[in-house]
């Protein structure tokens, strides 16, 4: 299958902002074009790119939270979208992440998620675990859905 | 996980008392040097099982070390958070999957094991179990008789009783609609004691309520003497002869998931296994163990759980209060136990990431369904795998790094239960006044009355990473039996073919069970590891 013989990690060597620990900036690059879309509705407005940048953030901490072997995984994932040809035949996505329309990473989104190879659906389930996550364990997400957050131990 | 500013606290934290006054707990993430370590007994995992195993050998006297492969994290700790819950008390910051990464582990990894995260429901095994596991694995000595004194012991050390709160609105939706249905349900007993009502089990007891293992036997074990090891990975058991003489183990670092250059080695007399499901298979197999039948790590089962969400007229907040009180058996008691899957039916929590990646979709539809997040009420459906030709369970296998993975394929068996149980559960969900039923499923698919959801649901789509498929109960894999072609420890927890190699956790179950592990995994535990006291203790002399 394309997909299996696309996912291989290229051997570009890495360069890692020191900001970021697990991701590179291509995976970020991936990750913040991913982001707003998977997240419409959800983010405030108006704050969008605060936002997603702290978004990005959350999903690098939370692969590097992860064990090696897992992290290799999410590499390989991250590795593959970021990969020009895979990301056109693959993806679908024609234009580079940054400049990619909502439309385009919408449909791309919709077709991993409905893909009958469960490969691509495990793809687009990592990247929808990870950002929900990323998003919803910021205090910011919790006005818009009405958690107030933990209870205060020793106000009283 | 992130490192926080410690918060002063008026709350009194015991575990951090006890080191104070001098326990033996070290971190191998600040280990300056490689270490070797004696006790007469090592056991690996700190869990249920490990736990209730340290507190009663080191009360017989013995030396014991413990070596835990997560973090010590304290009650001071615990913030209520899921960022920072998720990657410290949790395999795989609780993302833990199987093999096709079709079913979603929820499993500890942190001093207490499970037992500091669960959500302190507590069953007795259903005697339905256990004397399927007398009559199909010649299992003797631990019928519903047998193990009520350990059941009773167990339950007076950890304060289980039922709960006599009123249940939170999200368990109550669960009893009223039930009881709509005359489904039968019942109130959950619960390991707590002076409980806030807070919610929040999953993420750590802030208070020191909840009566873990964090809480009980470590603390007991520690102030006989016993030693702790934490982010300290058992990587191998080393053998001489029939016997293991020493158990090799590698530090992690602060993180926790990542191997250190430290090797720490353990020589002892006696090895107690009880890394749990996946964690004790793994290290038998790392270790080469003899397994002439190929039976390790074998038949692991997990009660694959599908979810159901409803919205509610009125809120429910089902971040709020004791987050599990009440379950109907009805499902399982009805049916069975060899026929079509039976299921158990209780409420979770619900915690905003929780809740956002169990939600199908994403963007505008998910979050829509998130702005009704204070009107959700959610139902799990725990299905009782193992009793059945087509039901073998999972495997155990070891990744190229030495790590485990779990292969546990889901086949038409499970998806005809899990079929039947979103049909249960958006009947209930109608009956309690749900005004909307989603059972959860990538399509999305959503109902406004039973009749549509009747219909709708039996013609969904049911796959592998289509339908949520959850567990937080993963059991079996070194089972318990008296047959060492069908089982790999006897019914003293010794393993089969080697003299000083026990295993006592929720690895010994030769199915699942139908309930909440637990209760079982203490009391089996208790039992095995009294015996194990009396024989080392005489031994000793």
């Amino acid at each position: 299958m394309l997909a299996r013989w696309l996912y291989t990690q290229t051997s570009e060597p890495v360069v890692k902002d020191p900001k970021f620990s697990a991701l590179d900036a291509s995976a970020r690059s991936v990750v913040a074009a991913i982001v707003p879309v998977m997240l419409e509705g959800a983010l405030p407005e108006g704050a969008t790119t605060q936002a997603r940048d702290q978004v990005v953030a959350g999903v690098d901490r939370a692969v590097a939270g992860l064990p090696p072997a897992v992290r290799a995984e999410v590499d390989q994932l991250f590795s593959l979208l970021a990969f020009a040809p895979a990301r056109c035949l693959v993806a679908g996505v024609w234009s580079p992440w940054p400049e990619a329309s909502r439309d385009s990473i919408v449909a791309f989104l919709g077709r991993w998620r409905d893909s009958r190879f469960a490969l691509l659906r495990s793809g687009f389930a990592a990247l929808r675990q990870l950002i929900l996550s990323a998003w919803y364990s910021n205090p910011q997400s919790w006005p818009a859905i009405g958690y107030p957050g933990p209870p205060l131990l020793e106000s009283a | 996980m992130t490192p926080e500013p410690s918060r002063p606290s008026r709350l009194a934290d015991p575990f951090r008392e006890g080191i104070a006054s001098g326990w033996k707990v070290i971190d191998a993430s600040s280990l300056a040097a490689d270490a070797t370590f004696e006790a007469d007994v090592v056991i690996v995992g700190s869990g249920a099982g490990g736990g209730t195993v340290a507190e009663i050998l080191s009360g017989a006297g013995l030396k014991v070390m413990i070596v835990e492969e997560g973090p010590l994290a304290t009650s001071s700790d615990f913030h209520m958070l899921e960022s920072e819950a998720y990657p410290q008390l949790y395999q795989e910051s609780a993302s833990r999957k199987t093999r096709d990464k079709a079913i979603t582990i929820l499993q500890g990894r942190c001093v207490g094991g499970g037992t500091t995260v669960n959500w302190t429901s507590s069953f007795r095994t259903p005697a339905a179990t256990l004397d399927y596991w007398a009559r199909e694995f010649a299992i003797t000595g631990f019928g519903s008789s047998d193990l009520a004194p350990w059941f009773e012991r167990m339950e007076a050390r950890l304060g289980i009783a039922p709960w006599a709160v009123a249940p939170n609105a999200n368990n109550e939706a669960l009893r009223r609609g039930a009881q709509a249905l005359r489904l039968s349900s019942g109130v959950i007993r619960r390991n707590v004691r002076g409980c806030w009502n807070l919610g929040y089990c999953g993420l750590g007891c802030p208070t020191n309520a909840k009566q873990s293992m964090l809480l009980t036997t470590i603390p007991a074990a520690l102030s006989r003497g016993a030693t702790l090891l934490t982010r300290t990975r058992a990587w191998k058991l080393e053998r001489a002869g029939e016997r293991i003489a020493s158990l090799s183990c590698i530090g992690l670092d602060q993180r926790g998931t990542d191997p250190t250059e430290r090797r720490i080695n353990v020589r002892a007399k006696t090895f107690v296994a009880a890394a749990g499901a996946i964690g004790t298979p793994a290290l038998l197999k790392r270790s080469e163990a003899p397994d002439p039948h190929g039976v390790v790590g074998k038949r692991t089962f997990l009660h694959p759980t599908v979810v159901s969400m409803a919205l509610m007229p009125d809120r429910v907040d089902g971040f709020a209060g004791a987050p599990q009180t009440v379950y109907s058996d009805h499902f399982l008691d009805s049916v069975r136990l060899d026929g079509p899957i039976g299921y158990k039916l209780e409420a979770p929590p619900l915690h905003p990431v929780l809740v956002a990646t169990t939600l199908p979709g994403f963007g505008v539809g998910n979050a829509r369904w998130m702005r009704e997040f204070p009107h959700m009420q959610v139902v799990i459906a725990l299905m009782r795998d193992g009793f059945h030709a087509q039901s073998q369970g999972g495997s155990v296998a070891l990744r190229s790094d030495g790590t485990p993975v779990l292969d546990y394929p889901l086949n038409d068996y499970l998806w005809d239960g899990a079929r039947r149980a979103l049909l249960s559960m958006a009947e209930i969900q109608f009956a309690a006044g749900g005004v909307t039923v989603m059972p959860l499923h990538s399509s999305g698919a959503l109902f406004s009355n039973w009749r549509d959801a009747k219909s709708g649901i039996g013609g969904l789509e049911l796959a592998p990473l289509v339908t949520p498929v959850v567990s937080a109960h993963v059991m079996g894999g070194c089972a318990l039996g008296s047959k060492p072609e069908r089982s790999s420890v006897d019914l003293t927890g010794r393993y089969h073919h080697l003299d000083n190699l026990y295993v006592m956790d929720g690895s010994l179950f030769p199915t699942s069970l139908g309930a909440n592990p637990q209760l079982t995994i203490y009391a089996v535990a208790a039992k095995l590891g009294s015996g194990l006291a009396e024989r080392l203790g005489r031994r000793l002399g």
